[in-house]
């Protein structure tokens, strides 16, 4: 075994430099050799406090272990039999406070990069797919069709797990890609798109009949799904609603919401325009206003399409930025300015209804509000202008109202999300589950599937009658 | 991928493309519209459904040869395909029997609105048309029109047959009959605003169609939004059709000219490569 050294083996990146011009991958991921000495780090502690951590309950020892042995093989097995997207997870999760908050060795200094191991793995079997045996078990079939709405995460792994359960599974997805978030928010630098596209390919292989430009509650309700013979319905449909702040100006040429500004540069490729036809705004000077992984990627594809300054404007300070570590360090590195406890008020124009200022003011930090983060409030007097030509509003998501106000019998809280059982996803409607963002409102990719996993449970006892559910 | 079964020219750069899409042709209503991608570097843009045909299994479109993606469209023959058509999108109009409808419609408009005029004809009301252009040789669908209203009257912007300008509506239909509602849809916002204040006065309800731009069409992305009564509304969820008396146009006719000279770039650029 190797030598205990107490700090992480550092991952390959563009520079800052570079890779501020460029929208390819920032981090090329370890070497062969890096990814040993890493997985060498572990101790095969006795508490695994680290499977606990995970929220798929993913055996990181055991994946460790096989990948130190330099047995790939078995260290993609036991990836895999938890979590079906390790490329994707690798690269986004937040470990920092999942797996990697708990690792035992976090005690003393840094906690084994869990995450960048998960990234190696995944991505040798993209190149080494010929050496795994091919043994997905796919269950006899059912005979019973179950339709799944929406392809992100959560979509993805129902999918993927009730083909496998032998049903007959028919995914619609709204857009005219599979993916949800990971295709049209999360950009290429961070998340490659053919990544997402191999696994989506991967579920299409399970036999999985993906039907793409299908809006649920217009092209088909829910209730005509089960007219049409469906058995049951997993609702995966996100947090797609943009949150606007209702502030004069807001709807100022120029300004955008994070979702639309983001869709136009990853989905619709608008930072290879005029290649692509959609055109995006290319502003010299930029400010994103919110802290969390979606302001992140605002703003560094801002700066990517060509922006002199970017500004991240947070109305709470750096310790409480709800963005992954590693991105908020590569946004500080490529030269986002960040103005902590500052929020917008209003924006000004010129005549042809152009942004062209943005007012603020500056907040304090004051006692903890329902969420346990720091109230922020404003101080009087501190008003102040940025010159910006091009704001982005990334303060958040909610649920699309479309698929809950065309369908009876599902209930919604005061924000929007579906009310649903926990543990199962199960939904107030018969028949229907659901999971992911649309129940929590907008959250992480593991957290999506997760609840993905769950709702697959529930799902097929009820449809095989299994005792013991309900 | 949707395939093209017939294609119209119904004026210089008008055509009116009918696709095969069988569940979109089960559940499309007047007033909604489609999202088109023609193909992979496309881009996603809406246009109103002008007719379906349940049985045949089949929408109608029409749309003017304006910007790059609908001159690409427009060069489409019969046989083949567009990538993606997603819909129905947006809140069919509403449909009842309220009477006298006025429906003016201008240009590319006309057809989706003869759809919403039969559908009100059968709803039992007694629909007037307006057919407007900007200039005689422009002016589609008037027969179509003349079949499921009770009056039409023609309008030219230059005057070129029928009335110019909109401005006769006051004293030929409104100072004559009691109209209990007006719908009026066209690309042009000003065609818009001016029915709009025409019609005010006399506190008649008038529906107007935006045309935005638009994303996504699902409410997912905000690009579509629209000040009405004063508070902010998404075009393609909350509309397209909205009260006329309450709409920001100053807002509406900036937000529709954000990306012009892309526009403008990437017309030329496909018309050379055409060429
Ligand atoms: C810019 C951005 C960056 C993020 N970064 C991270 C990160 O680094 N790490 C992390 O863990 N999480 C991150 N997240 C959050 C994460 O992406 C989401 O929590 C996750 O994708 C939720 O998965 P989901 O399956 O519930 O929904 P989504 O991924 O939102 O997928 C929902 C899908 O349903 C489709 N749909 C919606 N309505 C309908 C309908 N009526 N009919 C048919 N289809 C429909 C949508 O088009 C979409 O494809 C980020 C989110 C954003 C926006
Ligand atoms: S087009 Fe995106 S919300 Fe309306």
């Amino acid at each position: 075994m190797a030598k205990l050294n107490l700090n992480r083996v550092s991952m390959p990146k563009q520079t800052p430099e570079e890779r501020g011009k460029n929208f390819n991958e920032v981090a090329f991921g370890y070497t062969h050799e890096q990814a040993l000495e890493e997985a060498g780090r572990c101790i095969q502690c006795k508490k695994r406090n680290c499977i606990v951590g995970c929220p798929v309950g993913v055996d990181i020892p055991e994946f460790i272990l096989a990948l130190r042995e330099d047995n790939m093989v078995e260290a993609v097995k036991s990836l895999k039999a938890k979590n079906a997207l390790p490329g994707i997870c690798g690269r986004v999760c937040p470990q920092e406070t999942q797996c990697e908050d708990v690792c035992t060795l976090g005690k003393k200094k840094a906690p084994i990069a869990i995450g960048r191991l998960e990234r190696y793995v995944a991505d040798w079997e993209i190149v080494h797919k010929d050496e795994i045996p091919k043994d997905i078990e796919k269950a006899e079939p059912t005979g019973k069709k179950v339709a799944v709405v929406g392809s992100g995460p959560a979509g993805l792994t129902v999918a993927a797990d009730m083909a496998k359960l032998g049903h007959e599974v028919t995914m619609f997805e709204a857009l005219h890609v599979a993916g949800g978030v990971l295709m049209y928010g999360i950009p290429e630098f961070r998340l490659p798109k053919k990544i997402v596209q191999g696994e989506v390919d991967y579920v299409k292989s399970l036999g999985v009949d993906l039907k793409l430009d299908s809006v649920i509650g217009k092209i088909a309700l829910v209730d005509e799904l089960f007219e049409e013979g469906y058995e049951a319905v997993f609702l995966g449909t996100g947090a797609g609603l943009p949150i606007f702040m209702k502030l004069p100006g807001e709807n100022l040429n120029g300004i955008y919401s994070a979702n639309e500004f983001l869709t136009r540069i990853n989905l619709m490729k608008a930072y290879q325009f005029p290649k692509y036809d959609t055109p995006i705004m290319i502003g010299k000077r930029v400010a994103v206003i919110g802290g969390g992984n979606v302001a992140m990627d605002s703003a560094r594809c801002a700066l990517r399409l060509g922006a002199e300054e970017v500004y991240i404007a947070y109305r709470r300070s750096q310790t409480e930025l709800p963005a992954r570590a590693e991105e908020v360090e590569n946004a500080m590195e490529e030269g986002i300015v960040f103005k902590f406890l500052t929020a917008p008020v209003r924006y000004h124009s010129d005549k042809r209804g152009w942004v062209r200022a943005m007012e603020c003011i500056q907040m304090e930090l004051g006692e903890p509000d329902d969420s346990g983060r720091r109230r922020p409030i404003p101080i009087e007097g501190s008003e102040f202008t940025l010159d910006v030509d091009v704001v982005v509003i990334a303060i958040g998501n909610r649920p699309n109202p479309l698929v809950p106000s065309t369908t009876e019998g599902l209930d919604t809280t005061k924000w929007g999300t579906l009310v649903a059982d926990e543990e199962t996803g199960k939904t107030t409607k018969d028949m229907v589950w659901a999971g992911g963002d649309i129940v929590t409102g907008a959250a992480t990719v593991i957290s999506a599937m997760g609840a993905g996993k769950n709702a697959v449970t529930a799902m097929h006892k009820k449809l095989m009658n299994i005792e013991g559910e309900e | 991928m949707y395939k093209i079964v017939s294609k119209r020219e119904l004026a210089p750069k008008i055509k009116q493309i009918e696709i095969e899409a069988l569940r979109l042709a089960k559940k499309a209503l007047p007033g909604q519209f489609v999202i088109i991608r023609v193909d992979e570097e496309g881009e996603r843009f809406p246009i109103t459904i002008t007719d379906t045909d349940s049985e045949s299994g089949t929408i109608k479109i029409a749309f003017n040869e304006v910007g790059k993606s609908s001159k690409q469209l427009g060069n489409l023959n019969q046989g083949d395909s567009i990538l993606d058509v997603v819909g129905p999108l947006g809140r069919p109009s509403e449909v009842s029997n309220f009477g006298t409808v006025l429906c003016i419609g201008g240009g590319v408009m006309v057809p989706g609105l003869h759809y919403l005029a039969r559908a009100l004809r059968d709803a039992g009301c007694d629909v007037i048309g307006v057919v407007g252009a900007r200039t005689k040789e422009l002016l589609i669908y008037t027969k179509e029109m003349k079949e499921v209203c009770s009056e039409v009257f023609i309008s030219t912007d230059d005057g070129s047959e029928g009335f110019k300008g909109l401005e006769f509506i006051k004293d030929e239909i409104l100072e004559k009959k009691k109209i209990d509602r007006v719908v009026a849809w066209s690309v042009a916002e000003v065609t818009l605003k001016t029915v709009s204040d025409i019609t005010k006065p006399y506190e008649i309800p008038t529906m107007v169609l935006l045309s935005t731009i638009m994303v996504d069409g699902t409410g997912m992305c905000g690009c579509c939004r629209a000040d009405v009564g004063g508070s902010t509304k998404f075009a393609c969820v909350d509309g397209p059709e909205f009260d006329g008396h309450q709409v920001d146009w100053q807002l509406l006719t900036s937000r529709k000219r954000m990306y012009l000279p892309e526009e403008r770039l990437a017309a030329l650029t496909y018309e050379g490569f055409s060429k």
